[in-house]
C-alpha cells in the first residue's frame, strides 16, 4: 500500500512579480525515493526548498495552494516552522559542515533540541554516523575538524548530521553534483538504504542517477511538472513529448 | 614614432608624479615615527613605565596615565563591544537589507564616524555628566556633588559612543562572511534563529568581533578631544579606584606636557617618551587588527 | 497497528510516531534574543538623535534669553542644576554675586596657559545672554573680560582658512597616491602602500600634533622663515597629515570600484596604461573623490587636539597663512574646562558645538546620498 507522505495542490511560486513555479500538483508517497528531473532553472530546486519553508528566507517569495505533508498544511499560520524542518531534513549540493569537530556537527542538532547527556549523544552521533555509511571511516577521529575530511565523506557527514535529528523525509538538493564518481556511488547506495526508514525526495541533474536509484520520477520544465510517473515507465515509455525529448537528451 | 615617445614622456612623467605623491605620504609615516621614536627611546625604561611623575611632572614615570588608558579602554570595550556586536548581528541577520530601518541604521552609523570627536566630548558634559550624573546625585544622594561631574565611567562611557561605528562596520565585515550555507544548514536541522545566530554565526565570526575590539581599542586609547572635559586629570596623586575618580590618560599627558607645562624644554624627553609609548601601543593593536583581518579577508575569498 | 509493528518502532527511533508540527511553539530565548537586538541597533539611531538634542540644549538659552530679554538671566551653576530640560524657568533676576574680575586674560595668551583645574573664575558674570547673541556675529572673540564679546566670525574664518590650507596639502597628495595605488603599482607596492595609510590612520591625532608642535613647526619655519612660530600653515599641514587616510581610502575605494570593462575597453582601443587612468578611470570616480575630499574637509573641520596644539590659537581675521589662528574646534577644547557651567560662555561654546555638528552632519549627509547616486548612476550607466 502506498501512503502519501507529501501532496501539493495547485501550487504557485512567485518571486517577486516572477512566476517560479506554475500549478504543481504531485502527490509523492511515503519510504520511496522520488526525484526531480529537469533543465536547471526549471523550478525543481525552488519545490525541493519550498517543502521545508526554507524558501522562508529569501525576501519577495509569495506562495499560493497547499503543500501537505501527513495532510496538514504546512504553509498554515498556525505551523511551527522550526519543528518543521526538524521533521523535513534537508541536503544541500555543496556539503556544508559546521566548522567544528565531526562530533560536534553530528551532535548538533540533538544539542539544540536540548539533549546534554553525554552518553545519550555519543549514541546518537554514532547510530547516526552508522546510518549514514560513514562511521568506520571517522570513527577514530571524531575530534578532528569536519573541515579535513573530504568532499565526498563531508556530503555524508551532513546526512548523518540530518539524519541525527531524526526527520521523516530528507530532501536532497543535488546532493553529488560536486562529488567523483566513486563519491557518488558511495552517497546512492546510502540513499537507497535510507528509504527503508525515510521518504526522501531527491533534486538531480543526472538523470542515470535518478533512473538508478528512484522509484518515482517528476520532471519539471519551466516551472511546471511536466510529468511524474514511476521511475521506470518515465525513462521507457513516457507519456509526454517533452518528457522524452529531455531524457533522450535533445535539450537539457 | 615621435608621438607615442612623447607619450612615453607623458606617461613616465605623471606615473612619477603619482608614485612620488604615494612615496611623500610613506616619508611622511616614516619621518614621524623615526622622530618620535630617536626622541623618546632614551627615556623607555621599567621605571618609567611603572612610577608615579616627580618634582611637578618635570621626572619621574607615567604610570597612573598608562593605567588610566588601560582602565579607560577596558571599560569602554564592555559597553561599545556588545552593543556594537548586537547592532552588527541586526544588520545583517535580521533586518532586511534594502528596508528603510537598516538604511537609517547604517547612516547614523557612517553619521556616528565622522562626527567630530569634540562633539563627542559635549555630548558626554551634557549628557552623562549634566543629565544622567546630575539626576543621579539627586535621586540617590540627596543633591550631593558625586556623579554630576566628570569621572572614569563617563569619559569611559563618551569614548565607546565613539567607538561604537568601528566596532559595528568590523563586525558586520565578518558576520558576512559566514557562508549562507551554514545558516541554512543550522535551520534545516530544526535550529531556531536565534540558536544559528549563536552557535553558528557568531562562533564563525570571533575574528571579526576581536578586530573590532581591538581598532575600537587603539582608537580610544588615542582620542583625547572627547575626555578633555568628561573625566581626564591633568594630575591625580592615587590611581582611580572608583567609576567616580577622575583618571590620568597618556593622550592628555602629551598634549597638557606639551603645551601647558612651566618647562616644555626639560620635560622633552618625558613628552617624547610618552608619546613613543602611546604610539607603540596604538602600532601594536592596528597592527594586529590589519593582520587579524586580512586573515578574515583570506578565508572569504577562498 | 500490529503488535510486532509497535515493537520495531521503538527499537527504531527514526521511525517513530509522526513529528507534529500544527503546535506552534512559543520560544522565550528567539523572542528575548529578537526584541534585544532590535532595540539596541536603534541605539545608534538615538544616540544621534540624544547628541542633536543635548548638545543644542545647552546653547538654547542664548536664543531663549532674548524673549525674556528684561530679566537678564544670571544662571549660577546650582541653579543650572536643576533646569534639566533646557526650558526657560523664568527665575527672578538675581545679581550675580560672585563676579570676579581678576582673571581676565586675553585670549591669545590664555590659550597655552593653565587649564587643568575646574574652578576658574566666572569672568563672563554681569554679561547677558541677549548682548551676549548680538556679539556673535563680529569678529571679536573675547569671552573673558569686563565686557565680554563672542564674535565667532574669526573663528569661522580660521577654521576655514586651515581646512582650505590642509585640503591644498592633503587632497592632491592622498587622490594621486591613490590613483597610484589603483592604477599602476605592482601588487608589492599596494602591500607597501595600504599597511602605511591603515598606520596613518591610527595615528592618534595627538601624536601628530606633537610631532607637528615639536618638529613640524620647527622644521616649516626654517625653511619657509615666517614670525609666528605655531601658525595656520603649519596647523593645516598637520590636519592635513590626519586627513589623508580619508581621502586615501575612499578615492582608492571609488576608483577600484571603476568596472574592469572600461579600463579593459580603453586599453583596447590603444590608450595607454597613463591616458586610461587618467582620462577614463579618474573621471568615472569623480563622484567618489568628491566624497573623499568632503569627507576630509568634516575631519578637519572638527579636529581638535592638532589644531589646540599647532595653530597657535590666536582669533585672528586675517588671510595670511603665517598668522595664528584659532578653530572653532579648538575653542571648545580649550575653554569649556575653565567656563562655570551654564553661563553664557557655556551656552556659546555648545552653540559652536551645534555649528560644528549640523556642518558635518550635512557634509556626511551629502556624501552619503548625492554622491553615492551619483557614483551609482555613472558605473552603472543611466
Amino acid at each position: 500500500m502506498i501512503v502519501e507522505k507529501i501532496q501539493t495542490e495547485n501550487m504557485f511560486l512567485h518571486y517577486g512579480s516572477k512566476m517560479a513555479l506554475n500549478d504543481i500538483s504531485i502527490r509523492i508517497p511515503e519510504k520511496k525515493v522520488t526525484a526531480f528531473i529537469g533543465p536547471s532553472g526549471c523550478g525543481k530546486s525552488t519545490f525541493l526548498r519550498s517543502l521545508n519553508r526554507m524558501n522562508d528566507l529569501i525576501d519577495g517569495v509569495k506562495i499560493e495552494g497547499n503543500i501537505l505533508i501527513d495532510n496538514i498544511n504546512i504553509y498554515d499560520k498556525n505551523i511551527d516552522v522550526v519543528t518543521l524542518r526538524k521533521k523535513v531534513g534537508m541536503e544541500f549540493q555543496k556539503s556544508n559542515p559546521f566548522a567544528k569537530s565531526i562530533y560536534e556537527n553530528v551532535a548538533y542538532g540533538p544539542r539544540i533540541n536540548g539533549v546534554s547527556d553525554r552518553k545519550q549523544l555519543d549514541e546518537i552521533v554514532e547510530t547516526a554516523l552508522k546510518n549514514a555509511a560513514i562511521w568506520e571511516e571517522v570513527k577514530d577521529r571524531l575530534g578532528d575538524s569536519a573541515l579535513g575530511l573530504s568532499g565526498g565523506q563531508q556530503q555524508r557527514l551532513c546526512i548523518a548530521r540530518t539524519l541525527a535529528v531524526n526527520p521523516e523525509i530528507v530532501l536532497m538538493d543535488e546532493p553529488a553534483s560536486a562529488l567523483d564518481p566513486l563519491s557518488t556511488a558511495k552517497i546512492e547506495e546510502l540513499i537507497v538504504e535510507l528509504k527503508e526508514n525515510y521518504t526522501i525526495v531527491i533534486v538531480t541533474h543526472n538523470m542515470q542517477q535518478a533512473a538508478r536509484i528512484s522509484d518515482l520520477t517528476a520532471f519539471f520544465y519551466l516551472g511546471e511538472l511536466i510529468e511524474f510517473d514511476k521511475t521506470k515507465k518515465m525513462f521507457t515509455n513516457p507519456n509526454k513529448k517533452q518528457t522524452e525529448d529531455y531524457i533522450t537528451g535533445r535539450f537539457g | 614614432m615621435i608621438k607615442s615617445f612623447k607619450n612615453n614622456i607623458k606617461g613616465i612623467l605623471i606615473e612619477g608624479l603619482t608614485l612620488s605623491s604615494a612615496v611623500v605620504i610613506i616619508a611622511i609615516v616614516v619621518v614621524m615615527i623615526t622622530v618620535i621614536v630617536v626622541g623618546g627611546k632614551d627615556q623607555i625604561s621599567w621605571e618609567f613605565l611603572t612610577s608615579f611623575p616627580k618634582d611637578g611632572m618635570t621626572k619621574g614615570g607615567i604610570f597612573p596615565a598608562i593605567y588610566g588608558t588601560a582602565l579607560l579602554v577596558i571599560i569602554m570595550s564592555v559597553a561599545a563591544v556588545p552593543f556594537g556586536t548586537i547592532t552588527a548581528i541586526y544588520l545583517t541577520e535580521y533586518a532586511k537589507e534594502n528596508s528603510l530601518i537598516a538604511k537609517t541604521i547604517r547612516f547614523a552609523v557612517r553619521t556616528l564616524a565622522v562626527i567630530p570627536s569634540i562633539i563627542y566630548g559635549l555630548f558626554g558634559l551634557g549628557f552623562f555628566i549634566k543629565f544622567v550624573g546630575t539626576q543621579m546625585d539627586n535621586t540617590f544622594l540627596g543633591g550631593q556633588l558625586k556623579w554630576g561631574q566628570p569621572n572614569i565611567l563617563w569619559a569611559s562611557l563618551t569614548m565607546a559612543l565613539l567607538t561604537l561605528p568601528v566596532v559595528i562596520v568590523s563586525v558586520e565585515e565578518a558576520l558576512k562572511t559566514v557562508p549562507q550555507d551554514l545558516r541554512a544548514a543550522s535551520l534545516a536541522l530544526g535550529a531556531t534563529k536565534w540558536q544559528t545566530i549563536w552557535k553558528v554565526v557568531i562562533p564563525g565570526s570571533i575574528s571579526g568581533i576581536m578586530t573590532g575590539t581591538i581598532l575600537a581599542v587603539s582608537r580610544g586609547a588615542g582620542e583625547v578631544a572627547p575626555i578633555l572635559f568628561t573625566g581626564v586629570a591633568y594630575y591625580v596623586a592615587t590611581l582611580p579606584a572608583s567609576f567616580s575618580d577622575q583618571f590620568m590618560v597618556l593622550g592628555y599627558h602629551i598634549y597638557v606636557m606639551s603645551t601647558q607645562s612651566a618647562n616644555v624644554d626639560q620635560t622633552m624627553p618625558i613628552q617624547f617618551g610618552t608619546t613613543l609609548v602611546l604610539l607603540a601601543l596604538t602600532f601594536i593593536l592596528n597592527i594586529s587588527a590589519i593582520i587579524l583581518r586580512y586573515r578574515i579577508r583570506q578565508k572569504k575569498s577562498n | 497497528m500490529t503488535k510486532d509493528q509497535k515493537k520495531k518502532k521503538k527499537s527504531e527511533p527514526t521511525t517513530a510516531t509522526l513529528i507534529d508540527i500544527t503546535q506552534k511553539k512559543f520560544r522565550w530565548s528567539d523572542y528575548i534574543a529578537e526584541k534585544v537586538i532590535k532595540g539596541v541597533a536603534f541605539l545608534s539611531i538615538t544616540i544621534i538623535v540624544l547628541i542633536f538634542i543635548f548638545v543644542f540644549r545647552e546653547s538654547l538659552p542664548i536664543f531663549a534669553s532674548q524673549k525674556a530679554s528684561i530679566q537678564a538671566k544670571a544662571i549660577d551653576s546650582t541653579a543650572e542644576v536643576q533646569e534639566t530640560y533646557g526650558e526657560v524657568t523664568d527665575q527672578p533676576a538675581v545679581e550675580e554675586t560672585q563676579e570676579t574680575y581678576g582673571e581676565v586674560k586675553d585670549t591669545a595668551s590664555q590659550s597655552s596657559t593653565d587649564k587643568e583645574s575646574y574652578n576658574v573664575s566666572a569672568g563672563s558674570g554681569f554679561d547677558d545672554n541677549q548682548s551676549a547673541l548680538k556679539t556673535i556675529l563680529t569678529k571679536d572673540w573675547v569671552p573673558v573680560s569686563e565686557k565680554p564679546r563672542y564674535g565667532i566670525l574669526s573663528l569661522i574664518i580660521g577654521t576655514f582658512k586651515i581646512t582650505i590650507i590642509s585640503l591644498l596639502f592633503a587632497a592632491p597628495l592622498a587622490i594621486l597616491a591613490a590613483l597610484y595605488t589603483a592604477s599602476f603599482a605592482s601588487k608589492r607596492m599596494k602591500e607597501i602602500i595600504k599597511p602605511t595609510i591603515e598606520l596613518l590612520a591610527g595615528f592618534p591625532s595627538v601624536v601628530i600634533g606633537f610631532f607637528a608642535l615639536m618638529v613640524l613647526a620647527t622644521f616649516l619655519q626654517n625653511v619657509f622663515h615666517y614670525d609666528t612660530r605655531l601658525n595656520s600653515f603649519v596647523g593645516g599641514i598637520a590636519m592635513g597629515i590626519a586627513a589623508i587616510p580619508i581621502i586615501f581610502t575612499i578615492t582608492e575605494d571609488a576608483l577600484t570600484a571603476v568596472p574592469k570593462s572600461f579600463y579593459e575597453a580603453s586599453l583596447a582601443l590603444g590608450a595607454s596604461k597613463w591616458q586610461t587612468a587618467f582620462f577614463v578611470i579618474l573621471p568615472a570616480a569623480t563622484p567618489g573623490i568628491f566624497a573623499a575630499v568632503l569627507l576630509g574637509i568634516g575631519r578637519v573641520f572638527g579636529e581638535t587636539m592638532i589644531a589646540l596644539m599647532a595653530t597657535g590659537n590666536a582669533a585672528q581675521m586675517g588671510l595670511n597663512p603665517f598668522e595664528s589662528v584659532r578653530t572653532l574646534a579648538a575653542t571648545i577644547g580649550a575653554e569649556m574646562a575653565e567656563v562655570v557651567f551654564g553661563d553664557t560662555h557655556y551656552n556659546v561654546l555648545f552653540l559652536i558645538g551645534s555649528l560644528l555638528f549640523i556642518f558635518t552632519f550635512v557634509i556626511n549627509a551629502i556624501a552619503e546620498f548625492y554622491v553615492k547616486g551619483k557614483l551609482m548612476k555613472k558605473i552603472q550607466g543611466k
